[in-house]
């Protein structure tokens, strides 16, 4: 009896553990959003989308800084989502068996957790020292990198979820491959497709790292692609690190902006998802 | 009645033989964008051990193991970037595996069925939020947090303890290793504990409803039934967190301090190859000195790649065992 007993007490032990552990990591998630809320919410002044990036000292707005980050994220997602669609219909429809596309995976999984400091650095080499100047361009291509494996990683996910009986369905009537995997293939998938995009669009959005060497930043209203550019995580960076309270605050106002579109992007792209396996 | 039959035929034919153009242009399209993919990781590796060139040939191997870092007189060595990316990343897997794993027990064992989607989703928006919050968040709130209460805590206690008290001596300065690698495990705990999650799923039912009916505790069918099946995955998963923590750059630079140099205290600051990165790269001056950053990242990309492959390899051989 007194084995049982201490069975069930180690038991009930580790069990309490498990569910301080689960309170422990909500416990960051809730403190870190509410810190940000608090410090942010004062920030968020009609002031932050109006105005230009100040001088020390002086009041101002994340303008520039929103603008440039929506500009590169856009061209980062339209360079990078085509890309991934169309590697991962090659993982999904073409190469199931094949050892090319068993590297093309691996590698395409390793590009996903690579530190995005890395992409940074290889953009600066191949774009930024070429040209001689930091430029908007080199920091959406960066940006575009990233989104690449997470497009397609779900691409080929939501692809291979299609039941094969429609392919064959589509083929049966005479179709080529080529309108199967368009007409029928993305048209089952899309909503998977979609979500992963997203996810990429949120991933990006946050960014810093990538951007650092390549878009810079700029304290001024720039439309021209081939200077460097004003973005928020890079600004952020900036103004949190410096002594001034003003830029800090503005840091706030902008960590909160950009923490507020991704986790409405991730929790949206979530929602897709579950609606979408729910019709199946 | 002839004449019409030649017609039909020859539409077929058409026909077949434009899908075959276009299955073979569709398919050429796709392959080469795949292949893109593999040019990505090649153009990085060929990007940056060109950059690196110069300062490898310059310093040689002596640029893994030299401590020295300055900028003034062109001497540069990597070790204490090394040395603040394993110790950091240490101190997040010390911390992030044991409540990672509590997390997913939790989810798969202990929590109610309805609870457990929205329990996953929140510990897993912890790894949405984007890098550069936790660091902001980390100088400003966690960092003085920390100086303030548990920093003194650790050097009135741990630090007078001979032997080890040279770990947590110095001042309570809030920033340094010890934060740096506490944030870093927040930033790691979803991506090892959805792992974890998701290959404690795949044990069959029946195995562990075989030890529950031969009297097991749920923590012993847990660490008798699961974690042996499942214990592959597990170490992907981990693997995959390492990766993570090694690169992570924004929170790191954040709070470490940027200090080149090696200290025995985790209360101190340090550096990381990333941190390095991230705050010289665009100020430094000189070739050799870029060179020389951009050697930290190629080793940098090294580690984690290793790192990162492992992982995969583990996760594939536990697919491959779950699928026969």
């Amino acid at each position: 009896m007194a084995i049982y007993a201490r069975r069930r007490l180690i038991n009930a032990l580790v069990m309490v553990l498990a569910l301080a552990a689960t309170g422990f990591g909500l416990l960051w998630l809730v403190l870190v959003l509410w810190t940000l809320l608090w410090n942010g919410i004062a920030a968020i002044t009609p002031a932050l989308f109006s105005q230009m990036t100040p001088p020390p000292g002086s009041a101002g707005g994340l303008l520039n800084a929103i603008f440039g980050s929506v500009v590169m994220t856009l061209i980062a997602t339209l360079l990078g989502t085509p890309t991934g669609i169309l590697a991962g219909t090659f993982l999904a429809e073409y190469s199931r068996g094949s050892r090319f596309g068993e590297v093309v995976r691996f590698i395409n999984d390793i590009l996903l957790s690579a530190p995005s400091i890395i992409v940074g650095l290889f953009v600066y080499e191949l774009m930024v020292l070429r040209m001689g100047h930091f430029s908007a361009w080199a920091g959406a291509v960066a940006l575009a990198i990233i989104v690449v494996p997470v497009v397609v990683r779900t691409t080929e996910d939501m692809l291979n979820l299609v039941p094969n009986a429609l392919r064959e369905a589509a083929s049966a009537l005479g179709s080529p491959k080529w309108k199967v995997i368009v007409l029928v293939s993305y048209r089952a998938a899309i909503q998977g497709m979609v979500t992963g995009v997203m996810l990429a669009v949120a991933r990006i959005a946050g960014e810093t790292a990538p951007l650092l060497f390549t878009a810079l930043n700029n304290q001024f209203w720039s439309t021209d692609l081939n200077a460097p550019m004003a973005n928020l995580p890079v600004v952020i960076f900036q103004f949190a690190m410096s002594p001034y309270a003003d830029w800090q605050v503005l840091a706030w106002g902008g960590a909160l902006l950009i923490t507020i579109t991704v986790l409405f992007l991730n929790i949206g792209a979530r929602a897709l998802a579950s609606w979408g396996t729910f019709k199946q | 009645m002839a004449a019409e039959t030649v017609v039909i035929r020859h539409e077929a034919t058409r026909g077949g033989c434009s899908g075959a153009v276009g299955d073979v242009l569709f398919r050429s399209l796709t392959f080469l964008f795949a292949l893109f993919v593999l040019l990505i990781l090649g153009g990085v590796l060929v990007a940056l051990a060109d950059g690196a060139l110069p300062a490898l040939r310059t310093f040689g191997f002596s640029f893994l193991i030299d401590e020295v870092w300055n900028p003034v007189t062109e001497k540069f060595g990597a070790l204490a970037p090394i040395y603040g990316t394993l110790v950091t990343s240490a101190i997040a897997m010390l911390v992030g595996i044991p409540v990672a794993f509590g997390v997913a027990v939790f989810i798969t064992e202990i929590c109610p069925i309805w609870l457990k989607r929205p329990l996953a989703t929140m510990i897993e928006l912890l790894a949405a939020i984007p890098s550069i919050i936790y660091g902001i968040w980390g100088l400003f709130v966690f960092a003085p947090f920390v100086q303030q209460y548990i920093q003194p805590a650790i050097i009135n206690t741990f630090g007078q303890i001979p032997g080890i008290g040279a770990l947590f001596a110095g001042p309570p300065l809030g920033i340094g290793v010890l934060t740096a690698g506490f944030i870093l495990a927040i930033m790691v705990l979803p991506f090892i504990s959805s792992i974890m999650r998701d290959v404690f799923e795949t044990v069959p039912a029946m195995l562990k409803e075989s030890a529950y009916g031969l009297g097991a505790t749920r923590t012993e069918v847990v660490w008798q039934v699961v974690l042996p099946y499942t214990r592959i995955g597990v170490v992907g998963g981990i693997m995959l967190g390492l990766g993570r923590a090694l690169g992570e750059t924004m929170a790191v630079t954040f709070v470490i301090g940027n200090a080149h140099r090696i200290t025995t205290s985790i209360l101190q600051p340090g550096t990381t190859i990333s941190a390095s990165l991230a705050n010289e790269f665009t100020e430094a001056v000189g070739d050799l000195y870029l060179s020389s950053l951009i050697a930290l990242g190629l080793i940098l990309f090294v580690i984690t790649f290793i790192v990162l492959a492992f992982a995969k390899l583990m996760l594939l051989r536990l697919q491959k065992q779950a699928g026969g």
